[in-house]
């Protein structure tokens, strides 16, 4: 059995990590209206369940991981919004072929019909307090919330993660430096949920659910929910160990691990290695490149982008050259991430521009 | 005599009043009306007034639709996000009865509440419910916006939401040091060493160094937002103090205000949504 753990352990690297979430995704969204049939549904359920069962039972690796108390919570973050997916996308496809057919979402059949709070809503409250109390408590009963020796400055832990639903941060801490993963990116993250109802003029599928109505808000939504949000949390929780370096599932955490750190600056690729003359002394002049790129990825880049795609010259002229425009930012701040992993993965490019005179690194 | 008793019993509960007629005379009755201003909420009007005439319950309209209190359809996320709060304050309170923030003792009064303290329990209610209050608000979101739940005339309470968001981040992530324990102290250090890449504002972050006068730096490892986050240069005792202030006092009233308008928006826009 070790054989199959070894070749999952073997497959597993960030970037087929990466890649195979992004296929998932891909997926997920072509195939919805088979995955989403209650039969096909349960299937991936039982696939899921046992796939956890399995890795308890033939690592014991895996099960010391997945029974740490704190790790406890990835479970049921997991299977919640693997079910709550499920539920969205069966009610939107379902609304979807009714909408293709010419007749009004589900909801809409109900819409109209009022109820009286009292008792209608109130009681579901009632029943969901009850039954919410209840699931609370068993959790608590069977569960000791997690309490490790008494804190000491003097040792610190090998790995040391932040609270579990900051684990995508800290992941992207591997890319980015702290000024941009731990501050400006969550900045950018907060601001750009803001601005969603300001962006999406869409007024199609307002209160019902529906996917084909509304892709272009729901496909970029669930790729920064799903591949840059859920799985970095559940990739820093089970396969990031000592050191932050990465290990398979079910791969035991040395940590005496030794990983190749050669990661190479932008300014060294070019001043050194392509047009082999050194470094120059001034960091303006030496990192000139790294500002002509991001320069023009975040100037150049969205008007050429405009001109060459149909769809965004679409979006312009609906959006309006504001919203349009702060959408551009926006997007290509999050599609920045993975470029950068990309980058990473294939030339071991360490930073674009990176000026640590005065902590100014990206 | 046994059939004499019987007949007697019979006889008694043939007089008594039917469970109906209780029901009656008890919500007509002087003390019902007083407290509740009306009677059994059985008919029409009653209903109305069981709602309107309730503190707690007229956050909520009168009538609903239809569509839009069904399980399938809201997934009850928002309601399980209030009602662990509500549940996290009253444990919390319970919590900071045997609790001292402090280096010295924070520690073991944890350890006291696992080993004898009565109800101790409410610790991992606490702790259990924080981490389920951080998904259900996840979850609400990811129904509020996969229903389009938060074009107009909602844009604004969808704002709300996302700053409630960081506040129940926030919430979870100051009660994560109290424990004083290796997990806390060392993953707050992690969360924390954030700041001090704070541009302008952390001594580590970008353009930090070009705030001087004559030379002098005025951002450094003693001023900078790092430091006034932790009160000193590490995780000490005087973070934990801080940690608890806010995540006992300031937060939860933050928290607290801006669920207020973030419920009354809800009505104010309108209503539970639903297609037009």
């Amino acid at each position: 059995m070790h054989y199959i753990l070894d070749a999952i352990d073997f497959v597993l690297q960030p970037w087929s990590y990466f890649l195979f979430s992004v296929i998932a995704f891909w997926a997920m969204i072509k195939y919805r209206e088979t995955w989403t049939e209650p039969a096909f549904a349960v299937k991936l359920l039982w696939g899921a369940i046992g796939a956890i069962v399995f890795s308890m039972v033939y690592s014991d690796h895996f099960r010391e991981i997945a029974s740490l108390p704190d790790n406890v919570p990835i479970f049921l973050m997991v299977f919640s919004v693997g079910f709550f997916t499920w539920l969205s996308f069966r009610q939107g496809v379902l609304n979807d072929r009714r909408i293709a057919q010419g007749q009004p979402p589900i909801e809409k059949e109900t819409s109209d019909k009022k109820v009286y709070v009292w008792p209608d809503l109130v009681y579901v409250e009632f029943i969901a307090t009850i039954v919410g109390g209840i699931v609370l408590l068993v959790w608590s009963l069977c569960l000791h919330a997690p309490l490790e020796q008494a804190a000491t400055p003097a040792w610190t832990p090998n790995p040391s993660k932040a609270p579990w639903y900051f684990l995508g941060l800290q992941e992207m801490l591997v890319y980015y430096d702290p000024w941009l993963a731990g501050v400006v990116y969550p900045t950018l993250i907060l601001v750009g949920l803001m601005a969603i109802p300001y962006i999406d003029k869409n007024p199609k599928g307002a209160g019902y659910y529906t996917f084909n109505e509304r892709k272009l808000a729901i496909i970029p939504f669930l790729f920064g929910f799903f591949i840059l949000w859920v799985t970095l949390i559940f990739l820093g929780t089970f396969m990031r160990g000592p050191g932050w370096n990465f290990f398979g599932p079910y791969e035991n955490w040395d940590p005496h691990k030794v990983v190749v750190l050669n990661n190479v600056n932008l300014s060294e690729y070019i001043w050194v290695r392509i047009l082999g003359i050194g470094l120059p002394a001034n960091f303006l002049i030496r990192e000139m490149w790294g500002f002509l790129a991001v320069g023009a990825y975040l100037v150049a880049l969205p008007p050429l982008l405009t001109k060459k795609i149909p769809l965004c010259q679409e979006l312009l002229e609906k959006l309006g050259v504001a919203r349009y425009g702060v959408l551009m930012f926006l997007f290509l701040s999050m599609a920045s991430l993975p470029i950068k992993m990309v980058l990473r993965w294939l030339i071991n490019l360490k930073y674009v521009i990176a000026i640590p005179e005065i902590f100014f690194n990206i | 005599m046994l059939d004499k008793l019987k007949k007697m019993i019979d006889e008694k509960f043939a007089q008594a009043p039917s469970p109906e007629a209780v029901k009656k005379a008890i919500a007509e009755g002087q003390i019902w009306k007083s407290i509740f201003r009306h009677g059994y909420p059985d008919t029409p009007r009653n209903r109305v007034m069981a709602v309107l005439s309730n503190l707690f319950l007229h956050l909520h309209p009168v009538k609903a639709r239809h569509s839009g209190v069904k399980m399938s359809y809201t997934w009850c996320m928002g309601g399980l996000s209030f009602f662990l709060f509500l549940n996290l304050t009253v444990t919390g309170i319970l919590l900071m009865f045997y609790y001292r923030p402090t280096a010295e003792y924070a520690y073991y009064d944890i350890v006291a509440l696992r080993e004898h303290v009565p109800l101790g329990i409410m610790r991992e209610i606490h702790r259990w419910g924080a981490h389920a209050m951080v998904i259900a608000v996840w979850l609400h979101m990811f129904r509020v916006f996969m229903t389009g739940s938060y074009k107009p005339p909602r844009e604004f309470n969808w704002v709300i939401g996302v700053v409630l968001l960081v506040i129940t981040l926030l919430l979870s992530f100051t009660g994560y040091l109290l424990p004083w324990d290796q997990l806390a102290m060392w993953a707050i250090t992690v969360g924390t060493n954030m700041a001090r890449a704070t541009p302008f504002m952390g001594y580590e972050g970008p353009g930090a160094s070009m705030i001087q006068i004559g030379g002098v730096h005025l951002v450094h490892g003693g001023s900078d937002i790092h430091f006034a986050l932790l009160g000193g240069h590490f995780v000490s005792e005087a973070t934990l103090i801080r940690f608890y202030v806010l995540h006992c006092v300031v937060v939860p009233i933050v928290a607290a205000t801006l669920m207020a308008i973030h419920f009354w928006r809800v009505r104010k826009d309108g209503g539970i949504s639903g297609p037009l």
